[in-house]
């Protein structure tokens, strides 16, 4: 499988805390395995304060490219909280961006003190659907749950990433980048929740 | 084993830039590392420190600044090579030594990072470091890939030892914290000794010799970097715009030309070692132009030294029409982006550019503005802080006269947000809270009749507020320093400092406990638990009562994030909906209305308060503030 276009553009967004940074690194560690030119941009400084993170991967057979994806130029949004992939669609949507969105809210203050209101899950996804020309919906907060901790939605997000054939990669690759970022005794749970949000895409 | 220290040469890899500057160092041989953590900077003295053992080099976490650059040119003196890391601000600390090693000079080849933040994205301040390189006539190198980042770090310890002079290096967020390929070479395995001759002091005197001989040195450097194959151009050969850029500057601008396919009309100069300037491959160029762009964040730093140079052989070039900052044709304040350079090559070229259908973005702007609520920042669920700062709104409102907190920067400066219920007045510099307060103390006999209080962190309180107490108990001044110690660095990656026990290569050190420094200065200093609200506020409320001398509180309570890693939750909390009143309580959604832990929610079904589950630490805060004592919390 080759990249569909060149630069192929992917954002990982979500919460602060969600674990954007460390799935994009998986992810670009996989793809520079094969042979591909990576480049990695994080919003920053606002991640581990409750704030609206995202990390821009630039995925070129042939070019080292900005850290930063210009406007418009989203072709693959995996967005791990439902609002957040309106915000990161509205600078950097297309019509051709396809979306995989992870169903969980995740309040922001201005919810939690009651001055602002969080739109229906049901709305926010309809209208994902209307500006993507593909889309995923799973939720990996529940499958992290349900194996004991939400720490796990983001590698449930990967692996349904992978099941949605988008991207040159493939589960052993997955494997062997883990294993290279991650400690040992952190391997299992987190291939687990791979294989569960892999799953997830399928069953769709 | 650390990827950095990988000794794989030829493999390329996936480095953050900071990653990469390290990895540079390893391969020159690097024996010395210092630093204070900083972001964007704070990565490369990190993942030293796990390559540390394995390589046996000296990695530490330094108390500051400018101890962190005399650590580092100690191993120069002697012969070694060193390395010292920073944020921005770093350099105004380490500034001091700084503007005297330039004229003393070094031995052993000594790099100094200087990672800024353009648009104070994790700082307070914008700062543009590179005007120290003007300042101290020194060699300054501005990586713009990560590739570079590794290359030249390399290169800088060579030309260091070279020049006999501090080669500074200045990285910026997009390429300190993001990541791309980076091919390794081999790492060496040379053996040196350390030994300061001393029939070679290092004396930055006397001064204007040593000024004299310092501006030979940099002669030397700008005619080495007409040839560097770090600053090349890519275009036509006489372009109808040519862009001079460096660092980030140089891939927004090449998206930029090609997205607006606009290559054959305009060509790049992209300037890598960007002070002494290579004067003669900038005015070759000029000399093929008419226009010029530049590209740069933060400062028109290349901006103005091109001017400089431009006036001084305009003659031989020619008029040009010059765009950038001064023109306003690229914003002088701000981060820049691929976004930045287009509009100004659209302007510029007069070439029209829609990144996606007109229709597409009206729908998705309409969308998201009906629908997306803002994303304020504010303290973690579980933080220390925002207890912390419930107890300093209490404590002042019982005192009733008018008392403020005076603050610094560290993850505690949200402080002066909605989720510290804005009780921080003032941010500035490390320390600034504690030197501020030292000042205000002494206004009682101009009239101020406030109660003054100062915050800091752990770490800071080390960095930069010790002095400021120092100078408060001989000065005779009075305030309360809360003193916020959750045992670590946290806003910049939970890295050890004095208090911790640990170095930065996980060895055991000695604890420099803060109560006993504090009360060595003659600060009267006690320990509270910031979870226990109640306790918390009267004794802070007593201390404020106390207007005799420096009183010092400290709030210990380990950062929810570090705990978070290590065990789980403290206690299970629950909201037993028998019990809340919801809006018919009369407490007008205390808890989450004003506290605003995120591990809260309103439901709006119900009308009463929940708690996430994927979010909630356990911490139990929220119980003690619900006067219907609906929450509940059980030792989990």
């Amino acid at each position: 499988m080759s990249l569909a276009k060149d630069p192929f553009n992917v954002i990982i967004g979500g919460v602060g805390g969600q674990g954007n940074v460390l799935a994009s690194h998986i992810l670009g560690q996989i793809l520079v395995e094969r042979g591909y030119v990576i480049t990695i941009g994080e919003t920053y400084g606002a991640s581990q304060r409750g704030g609206a993170v995202m990390s821009h991967l630039r995925i070129s057979a042939r070019d080292q490219f900005s850290p930063l994806i210009p406007e418009g130029r989203c072709d693959l949004l995996v967005a791990l909280e439902p609002v957040e992939a309106l915000r990161i669609l509205e600078p950097y949507g297309y019509p051709g961006v396809m979306t995989l969105v992870n169903t969980r809210p995740i309040f922001p203050m201005g919810v939690i003190a009651g001055d602002a209101t969080y739109p229906e899950v049901s709305k926010v996804i309809a209208m994902i659907r209307e500006l993507s020309s593909k889309v995923w919906v799973i939720n990996a907060t529940e499958i992290a749950l349900e194996m004991g901790d939400p720490v796990f939605s983001n590698m449930a997000m990967l692996g349904a990433l992978f099941a949605t054939n988008t991207l040159p990669i493939d589960g052993q690759s997955f494997e062997a980048a883990i294993g290279e970022l991650l400690p040992p005794h952190r391997l299992a749970e987190n291939l687990k929740a791979f294989d569960k949000g892999a799953e997830a895409v399928r069953e769709l | 084993m650390s990827l950095i220290a990988r000794d794989t040469p030829g493999k390329t890899t996936l480095l953050m830039g900071n990653e990469a500057i390290a990895r540079g160092a390893l391969e020159a041989g690097v024996k010395v590392c210092a630093a204070y953590p900083g972001n964007p900077s704070s990565e490369i003295i990190g993942s030293l420190s796990s390559a540390a053992d394995a390589l046996a080099l000296h990695v530490e976490w330094s108390v500051n600044e400018k101890v962190a650059l005399e650590v580092a040119a100690a191993a120069s003196f002697a012969g070694l090579r060193g390395l010292c890391a920073m944020k921005q601000n770093g350099l105004n600390v380490a500034a001091d030594f700084l503007l005297n090693l330039n004229l003393s000079g070094c031995q052993g080849g000594l790099v100094i990072i200087v990672a800024d933040d353009p648009g104070g994205i994790s700082s307070t301040n914008e700062e543009d470091s590179r005007i120290f390189a003007k300042l101290g006539d020194l060699p300054l190198f501005e990586p713009a890939t990560f590739q570079e980042a590794k290359d030249m770090t390399k290169w800088a310890f060579t030309l260091s030892e070279d020049l006999g002079l501090p080669v500074l290096i200045r990285s910026v967020t997009r390429v300190s914290h993001a990541r791309g390929n980076v091919r390794l070479d081999e790492l060496p395995r040379s053996a040196s000794k350390a030994r300061f001759d001393t029939s070679d002091p290092r004396l930055a005197f006397p001064p204007v010799l040593m000024h004299k001989g310092l501006h030979q040195k940099l002669g030397r450097a700008s005619s080495l970097f007409e040839q560097s194959p770090y600053n090349f151009y890519r275009g036509p050969e006489k372009p109808e715009l040519l862009l001079i850029t460096s660092g980030s500057g140089w891939m927004y601008s090449l998206e930029a030309v090609i997205n607006l396919g606009v290559q054959d009309r305009a060509g790049i100069l992209k300037l890598s070692t960007t002070w002494p300037l290579p004067g003669s491959l900038i005015l070759k160029h000029l000399g093929r132009a008419d226009a010029v762009l530049f590209v740069e964040e933060v400062d028109p730093f290349l901006e103005n030294n091109v001017k400089e140079l431009f006036a001084q052989h305009c003659m031989e070039v020619g008029l040009k029409r010059f765009f950038g900052k001064a023109a306003g044709t690229i914003p002088s304040v701000g981060e820049i982006g691929p976004e930045t350079v287009t509009s100004a090559l659209q302007a510029l070229l007069n070439v029209s550019y829609k990144p996606r259908p007109a229709g597409y973005a009206k729908k998705v702007h309409e969308v998201t503005a009906e629908l997306v609520p803002t994303r304020a920042l504010g303290f973690c669920a579980g933080c220390p802080h925002r207890a912390t700062y419930w107890a300093v709104k209490r404590a002042l409102t019982l005192d009733g006269r008018e008392g403020f907190v005076l603050g610094d920067i560290g993850c505690y400066s949200l402080g002066m947000g909605p989720s510290g219920f804005s009780q921080m007045k003032t941010i500035h510099a490390m320390g600034s809270g504690a030197g501020l307060a030292a000042g205000f103390g002494q206004l009682k006999r101009f009239g101020l009749s406030q109660p003054v209080l100062a915050v800091c962190g752990d770490s800071t309180f080390y960095h930069a507020a010790m002095p400021a107490l120092v100078n408060a108990r001989y000065n005779a001044s009075s305030f309360v320093l809360l003193l916020l110690d959750n045992s670590a660095t946290a806003m910049t990656g939970f890295q050890p400092h004095p208090g911790t026990g640990r170095t930065a290569t996980g060895k055991e050190a000695p604890v420099l406990d803060l109560k006993a420094i504090c009360e060595a200065l003659g600060a009267k200093a006690e320990v509270v638990d910031p979870f226990d609200l109640q306790g918390t506020t009267e004794k802070m409320l007593e201390l404020l009562q106390d207007e005799q001398g420096v009183k010092v509180l400290i709030l210990r309570r380990e950062c929810a994030l570090v705990r978070g890693k290590k065990q789980k939750k403290l206690y299970r909390v629950e909201v037993r909906q028998e019990r809340c009143l919801g809006e018919a309580c009369g407490c007008n959604r205390l808890c989450t209305r004003v506290f605003k832990c995120p591990g809260l929610y309103w439901d709006t079904a119900t009308g009463k308060a929940g708690i996430d589950e994927a979010i909630c630490t356990g911490c139990g805060v929220c119980a003690e503030i619900c006067p219907a004592s609906a929450i509940s919390k059980e030792v989990a």
